[in-house]
């Protein structure tokens, strides 16, 4: 259970995408140097809705729909942010980002380091991440490893509407370039959110989401409700899985990580991205490192296909990490087939 | 506004003394003061450009090292015609642009010397220097990059009110990348304060202008987007600062951006480890003697006898002096502590 969510005094059963919505209508009443721009964001209400009713509220000036030109209105934001205004700059998905990732790195990313501490581009780039449905290989990918890859950057994945709101606000906050990745399949299902607007959630710590003592479970977004799903059923084998939503990806709580694996002795990392460097891998070095002497069994990864994502439905579900593959995994490091 | 608006060109001219920018009436427009205040910054330009070459001979400089000799008389027109609240961003050929901006000759050499009195603490370099003081926004290595920044600046000004208008400076070379495109249709449609400045040096590394450019006339490259634009003799201060002058009226009016481009030339190559084998040591000389910016300006001053040759003579010992006191200071200053690795990662 999330106890920092039944602390607090009143919740709202909303979706992920009105939690959203609702972080970037509070954050921008809150100071007038926020807006939000992007692709629709503003008289379509979002390609996905997200920003619905924001450009009645605030109007064009602070939400303004941008060309189709990723690279230059990346790096439009990047200029406004640099001369003290506070952008929110969405991609309709990240897979068009990787057009801005030159502006994104090169322009946000390491202008602080390069210019000695004097210039900072407080702003967020938000979007979709990851597969949806049957979109197929250009819009399907996983961007969390390429991002979490840079110094420079913040980068979280929430997985909870609570935690998309609280996240989403501090980033917002923040003074420095954030790489805030959703998910589409997310962006309908509820949870309890507070609703107060003094609600936020720190950026850096993970969340022990399902405690446990066979095994250690870390996941993100999306992956983290299959892997709640894979827990119920290994509680079944009388496996006891322990779930670590990991939040924010760089800065990395490898700490919570290691804690919870020194409690249990093994560690599968769920996430839905290719393998190869991926998230997985660095926590797998990681835990190498830190916690080799308390590890029964290698860190296993579970992971998207190592291909490009295929259209068909049978292959697209055999490219994406279900239920079962957490399932199997566990076994495996707990020798328990 | 319409694209036919503001096309007028004043055209390439291969003639040294008589094109149309240098009419009577534009020299009539300065005084002596004023034209002894840009000779003094370009003189600067000029002798700091000349000594950072020579330090990097030695060694003392490292990387990559752009020299702005023979194009002063670009940033220094402009800059004359800025004011306080204006903004500035240009790419890697970036210290001409700094010292106009008044950045410190010692911070500026101190960065190329790598050290931790630079402007940038020797974390950033010859491409990499800002001063938030100066509003100067650096300093970028990436061929075009800037443009789309450059254009959210001026964004930033439009969105807090504050009239200032960002000059955003790039070159013939940068001025075929796509985003440069993309930040022109933003500024039209959204009528962002943002003057765009093509310094034309004819040369984008080593391939001439005319054999990268399908359209060689640069200062049309906004007319898709229904941009004005003008062609600038850009060896002439005082063509570029009338030029700066009105396109700034324009833009502080709400008109949206301008175009300018520059027709300047560098001297060396496009970078120190450039021998430039691309054109032949008889062009630059040609430039160099009928062209020269600051020869221009101090031969108006001399014939009027508004000042003498000691006077001139006494100036460049003191700029000398000024530069040679900042290249000592860049080698005195130490390198970064080496906790420096660390800081400035995030905030």
């Amino acid at each position: 259970m999330n106890v920092s969510v039944k602390d607090l005094a009143k919740t709202e059963h909303i979706t992920v995408r009105e939690a959203l919505r609702d972080a970037m209508a509070e954050e921008m009443r809150l100071n007038t140097n926020v807006f939000l721009m992007g692709e629709e964001v503003a008289q379509y209400q979002g390609a996905y809705k997200v920003s619905q009713g924001l450009l009645e509220e605030f109007g064009e000036k602070r939400i303004i729909d941008t060309p189709i030109t990723e690279q230059g209105f990346a790096g439009v934001g990047i200029g406004a942010a640099l001369n003290g205004l506070c952008p929110i700059i969405e991609f309709m998905t990240f897979n068009f980002a990787m057009q801005a990732v030159d502006q994104i790195i090169n322009s946000a990313a390491k202008t602080l380091y390069m210019s000695g501490g004097q210039m900072n581009a407080p702003m967020v780039f938000r979007g979709p991440n990851g597969a949806a449905t049957r979109v197929a290989a250009q819009h399907s990918q996983c961007y969390a490893s390429w991002y979490a890859h840079c110094p420079g950057l913040k980068v979280i994945a929430p997985y909870s509407g609570a935690d998309a709101k609280g996240l989403l606000k501090s980033a917002i906050r923040d003074p420095n370039p954030i790489i805030f990745l959703e998910n589409e399949l997310m962006y309908g299902k509820s949870f309890d959110v507070p609703t107060s607007a003094d609600f936020t959630v720190p950026i850096g710590e993970a969340n022990i989401i399902r405690e446990g003592s066979d095994v250690t479970i870390c996941a993100f977004s999306l992956m983290v409700e299959k892997s709640l799903e894979a827990a119920d059923q290994l509680s079944n084998h009388g496996i006891s899985a322990e779930i670590i939503d990991l939040r924010t990806l760089r800065p990395l709580d490898i700490e919570t990580i290691i804690r919870s694996v020194k409690k249990t002795n093994c560690l599968v990392s769920v996430e839905e991205g290719w393998p190869f460097a991926g998230i997985g891998a660095e926590i797998s070095a990681l835990i190498t490192e830190n916690a080799f002497d308390w590890l029964d069994a290698p860190v296993l990864r579970v992971h998207g296909a190592d291909v490009p994502m295929p259209y068909a439905a049978n292959l697209e579900k055999l490219a994406l990490p279900q239920v079962e593959d957490i399932v199997i995994a566990v076994k495996n490091v707990t020798y328990n087939h | 506004m319409a694209a036919s608006e503001t096309t007028s060109v004043t055209k390439r001219s291969n003639k040294p003394k008589k094109s149309i920018q240098k009419s009577e009436d534009s020299a009539l427009k300065y005084s002596s003061e004023e034209l002894l205040g840009f000779y003094k910054v370009m003189l600067l330009i000029r002798r700091f450009e000349e000594k950072a070459g020579q330090m990097y001979g030695m060694g003392l400089i490292g990387g990559f090292c752009h020299l702005y000799i023979g194009q002063e008389a670009v940033v220094t027109g402009v800059q004359a015609a800025l004011e306080e609240q204006d903004t500035v961003i240009t790419t890697y050929r970036d210290h001409g642009h700094m010292l106009a901006c008044g950045m410190e000759p010692r911070g500026v050499m101190a960065e190329l010397t790598g050290r931790r009195d630079g402007y940038s603490k020797g974390k950033g370099g010859s491409m990499h220097m800002f001063s938030a003081e100066k509003q100067f926004y650096g300093g970028h290595g990436i061929v075009g990059a800037n443009v789309p920044l450059g254009t959210g600046i001026a964004f930033a000004h439009q969105y807090k009110e504050d009239n200032g208008v960002c000059l955003t400076y790039f070159g013939d070379g940068a001025v075929n990348q796509g985003q440069v495109y993309e930040s022109f249709n933003m500024a039209a449609l959204w009528r962002l304060p943002v003057i765009y400045i093509i310094e034309n040096n004819r040369y984008g590394m080593g391939t001439s202008v005319e054999r990268a450019s399908a359209g060689t006339e640069l200062w049309q490259r906004g007319q898709a987007y229904g941009i004005p634009g003008k062609q600038i003799d850009g060896m002439d201060v005082r063509a570029v600062n009338v030029a700066a002058k009105d396109a700034l009226s324009f833009v502080r009016n709400k008109n949206g951006p301008f175009i300018l481009e520059m027709q300047t030339y560098r001297y060396r190559g496009h970078s120190m480890s450039d021998p430039a084998s691309y054109r032949s040591k008889q062009e630059v000389q040609k430039v160099r003697s009928e062209k020269d910016p600051l020869d221009e300006i101090k031969s108006i001053l001399l014939k009027n006898n508004e000042l003498s040759e000691e006077f001139i003579k006494s100036l460049d010992s003191e700029i000398r002096d000024l530069v040679n006191e900042a290249a000592e200071f860049a080698q005195i200053s130490p390198e970064p502590d080496p906790s420096e690795l660390y800081t400035d990662v995030l905030i």
